[in-house]
Order: C-alpha cells, then sequence, then structure tokens
C-alpha cells in the first residue's frame, strides 16, 4: 500500500486508454450511431410525406371520382334527352310520312275514280246511244239526231 | 486461508499486500517478498499486481469495443454492439446531463473512466483465496487481484483528471483568468492570501476525494472480505460453532458480495461523473 512509480504508470496508461477509446472506440461508435440517427429521421420524415401523399392522392381520387360520376350522370342524361329527341323526331316524321303516304293515296284514289267516272260516261252514252238507236232504229237518222246525241253526251 | 500456521493479522496483511517489483536491500532488482521489502524500496517501485490488473482490464475493455467499433453497422445492431450502443448512449447522455462546453473528449474519457474502474471493482467479487493461493502456488508471494483497493491505481487516475482540470482551466480562461479565480475570490484582491487558500484546497481537495472515495470504498469492501473470510478460516476440528462460523461466512460473503455489486457500479459512475462535473467547472467562468 506504498505510494510508488505506480501512480505515474497508472496515470500514463489512463492517458493511453483515454487516447485509445476517443479514436478508435468512441469516434467510430458515435459515427455509426449519428448515421443510425439520419437514417431513421430520413425515414419517418419520408413516412411523414408518403403519408402526405397518400392523402393528396386519395383527395384527388376523391375528387376525379366525384368528375366522373358527374360527367357518367351528364351523359345519361343527355342520352336519354337525345334519345326522347329522336323518339319524338322519329313520331314526327312517320306522322310526316304517313300524312303523305294518305295524301298521295288519296289522290290516286280521286284520279281512278275520276278517271272510272269518265270512262264510264263514255260508255253509258255510247251504251245509251246503242240502246236509243236500237229502240229509235230505223226511225231515227243517226246523222239527222247527231246534234242532240252529242248534247246528250255532253249532259251526262 | 492460505495456511494454518498463519494468524490473522498475517493473513489480513498478506491479502493487502501488493506484489511489488523495485530494487532490494542487496542491491540487485526483484519481487519484494516481505511488506518492509517492498516499503524499503520507496518510490521507484511498481506494484507489477495493479499495474497488471489495470491494464488487462483496460485492455479488455478497449478490446471489447474497438471490435465492436470496427464492425460496427448503421442497420440493426446485434448482440453485443447493442450493449456498447447501450454503455455509450447512457455515457453520452449522463455527460450532456452535466457537461455544458462542447469538448469531444469528455465522453470517452467518462467512457474510458466507467468501464475501467468497473472492471477494476468487480475484481472485488472474484472470492478473495483464489487469485492469491494460484499465484502463491506459482511462486508469487502476493496477488491484490484488485486494482482499485491501491491508492497508486486510484490516484493515479485522479491525477490524470486533475491534469485535465488544469489543462482546462487554462485553456479556457487563460493563465491570468485561473490565477485570478484562485486569488481574487471570494474576497476581493485585499483578501488574496485568504483567497488563495481557500481556492487551493478547493482545487486540490477535487482529486483527492476522487481518488480517496474510490480508494476507500473498494478497500474497505476488500477488508470486509477478508474478515469475512476470517470466519470459516478459524476452522479447528469439526464442531457447532466452526460449523456456524463457516455457514456464516458463506452466507456473509453472500450478502457482502451482492451488496458489493451496487458500490462496485456506483463508485464507478461516482468516479465519472465527478470528473464530467470537475471538467465542466474547468471549462466555465467562475461565479
Amino acid at each position: 500500500m506504498n505510494i510508488n512509480a505506480t501512480l505515474l504508470a497508472q496515470t500514463i496508461m489512463f492517458a493511453l486508454f483515454v487516447w485509445f477509446c476517443m479514436k478508435f472506440v468512441w469516434t467510430p461508435i458515435v459515427a455509426a450511431l449519428d448515421e443510425r440517427k439520419k437514417q431513421i429521421a430520413d425515414g419517418l420524415a419520408e413516412a411523414e410525406r408518403a403519408k402526405h401523399d397518400l392523402e393528396l392522392a386519395a383527395k384527388r381520387s376523391a375528387e376525379l371520382l366525384r368528375e366522373a360520376k358527374e360527367k357518367a350522370g351528364d351523359i345519361v342524361a343527355n342520352s336519354e334527352k337525345r334519345a326522347s329527341e329522336i323518339v319524338e323526331e322519329a313520331k314526327t316524321q312517320a306522322k310526316v310520312e304517313g300524312g303523305r303516304i294518305i295524301a298521295g293515296a288519296k289522290a290516286e284514289i280521286d284520279q281512278e275514280v275520276f278517271r272510272a267516272k269518265e270512262q264510264l260516261r263514255t260508255q253509258v252514252s255510247s251504251i245509251a246511244l246503242a240502246g236509243a238507236s236500237k229502240i229509235l232504229g230505223r226511225e231515227i237518222d243517226a246523222k239527222a239526231h247527231s246534234d242532240l246525241l252529242d248534247k246528250l253526251v255532253a249532259e251526262i | 486461508m492460505s495456511s494454518e500456521a498463519e494468524t490473522s493479522a498475517e493473513y489480513i496483511h498478506h491479502h493487502l499486500q501488493n506484489l511489488t517489483y523495485g530494487h532490494l536491500a542487496d542491491g540487485s532488482w526483484g519481487v519484494a517478498h516481505t511488506a518492509e521489502e517492498a516499503k524499503a524500496m520507496g518510490f521507484w517501485a511498481l506494484n507489477l499486481d495493479t499495474f497488471i490488473m489495470s491494464f488487462l482490464l483496460g485492455a479488455l475493455f478497449l478490446f471489447v469495443f474497438r471490435r465492436v467499433a470496427k464492425n460496427i453497422v448503421a442497420g440493426t445492431p446485434g448482440g453485443l454492439q447493442n450493449f456498447c450502443e447501450w454503455a455509450i448512449e447512457f455515457v453520452d447522455s449522463s455527460v450532456r446531463g452535466s457537461f455544458t462546453s462542447k469538448n469531444n473528449m469528455v465522453a470517452p474519457l467518462a467512457l474510458t473512466i466507467f468501464f475501467w474502474v468497473l472492471t477494476m471493482n468487480l475484481m472485488d467479487l472474484i472470492p478473495i483465496d483464489y487469485v492469491p493461493q494460484i499465484m502463491g502456488a506459482l511462486g508469487v508471494p502476493f496477488f491484490k487481484v484488485v486494482p482499485s483497493t491501491d491508492p497508486n491505481a486510484t490516484f493515479g487516475m485522479a491525477i490524470g483528471v486533475f491534469l485535465l482540470v488544469l489543462y482546462y482551466s487554462v485553456k479556457m480562461k487563460g493563465l491570468g483568468g485561473f490565477v485570478g479565480e484562485l486569488t481574487l475570490q471570494p474576497f476581493g484582491k485585499w483578501g488574496m492570501p485568504v483567497n488563495l487558500l481557500l481556492e487551493g484546497v478547493n482545487l486540490i481537495a477535487k482529486p483527492i476525494s476522487l481518488a480517496l472515495r474510490l480508494f476507500g470504498n473498494m478497500y474497505a469492501g476488500e477488508m470486509i472480505f477478508i474478515l469475512i473470510a476470517l470466519m470459516g478460516g478459524a476452522w479447528a476440528g469439526f464442531s457447532a460453532g466452526n460449523a456456524t462460523l463457516y455457514g456464516s461466512q458463506i452466507l456473509l460473503s453472500l450478502g457482502w458480495a451482492i451488496f458489493h455489486i451496487l458500490i462496485v457500479t456506483l463508485q464507478a459512475f461516482i468516479f465519472m461523473t465527478l470528473t464530467v462535473v470537475y471538467l465542466d467547472m474547468a471549462h466555465q467562468e467562475h461565479h
């Protein structure tokens, strides 16, 4: 338990240990710890940013969805309108067409009737003339009474 | 107890004697075989046991930490790295807590002190007769396995710390500032001698208290282990009394060892913290 040169030896040893510890132990380990700290901080920041991005994306997607729904609604409404328009148009067109067809048919019928009447009239006059000539026969001279007959045909 | 013929006093002395290498009375260099021989060697002698043990323990600490530092990864740490990182963060946080200036040397210094003192103190938990007996069988007369029960070791460290305190005091405040701090307060320039006395004591008390606290605690702890060991050592044939003593030794040793784990750690921590505090004071303008 005497104080002796061990004292100096221990002081020197102490100094060397501290120097070694500072240079070869503390510095690399603390550097690694700092690096990990940085990594963790970066990771957290990244996560925060990703979360933010996710939020933005969610908002954006919701907006897109809403827009799409609106558009789809518009399209459906438009198409419905258009469909009813088409139907309306078709109806009116069909009506017009039908009217035209009917009118045409009526005109044709009138023409036919007129033609038939005309034919009938000429036929009736000739039949009447034939009948009258048969009845009168010999009494009536065709030549003498042609004026009368013509008048009659015109009257019929 | 090393032999039946030894008295208790001899046993205790044997356990408290360092293995001293120095200049023997007959003019040759060698190891002292008695306490008187060791004393006669004077200052220029070396306590081999203290020197070897403290070197081995410090080297062990540095070896383990160096291995970790070499293979360190910033990613997920493994087992030993975990421990070292925990130790470093523990030291770092307690340095941050009490050291307010900026100095990159203080934290590694604190780490070294903590683990060196801790490992030296832990040697106290080796059953006290093992190492002296083995060394005795190898022809080594003495071997104190706990370096921190040698005042040379504790004062050695304390002097190292004291030199740092002086160095940083002068570096931070300038020589004039440091001398002024020692002489111009608390009583102003007319009370210079008194100031110097007060502040001088204040300054000197730092390393002395640092060294004596550690030494005293470990020495006393060792002493109690020795005294406990004497109980079973008094064995002289089988009797109720001897058996009781023998049993008491086992129980007391166990109890004291468990309690000592606390002291061992606490003293290491105190030495570290006080060093940091003293260095902090050295960095700061006083008052």
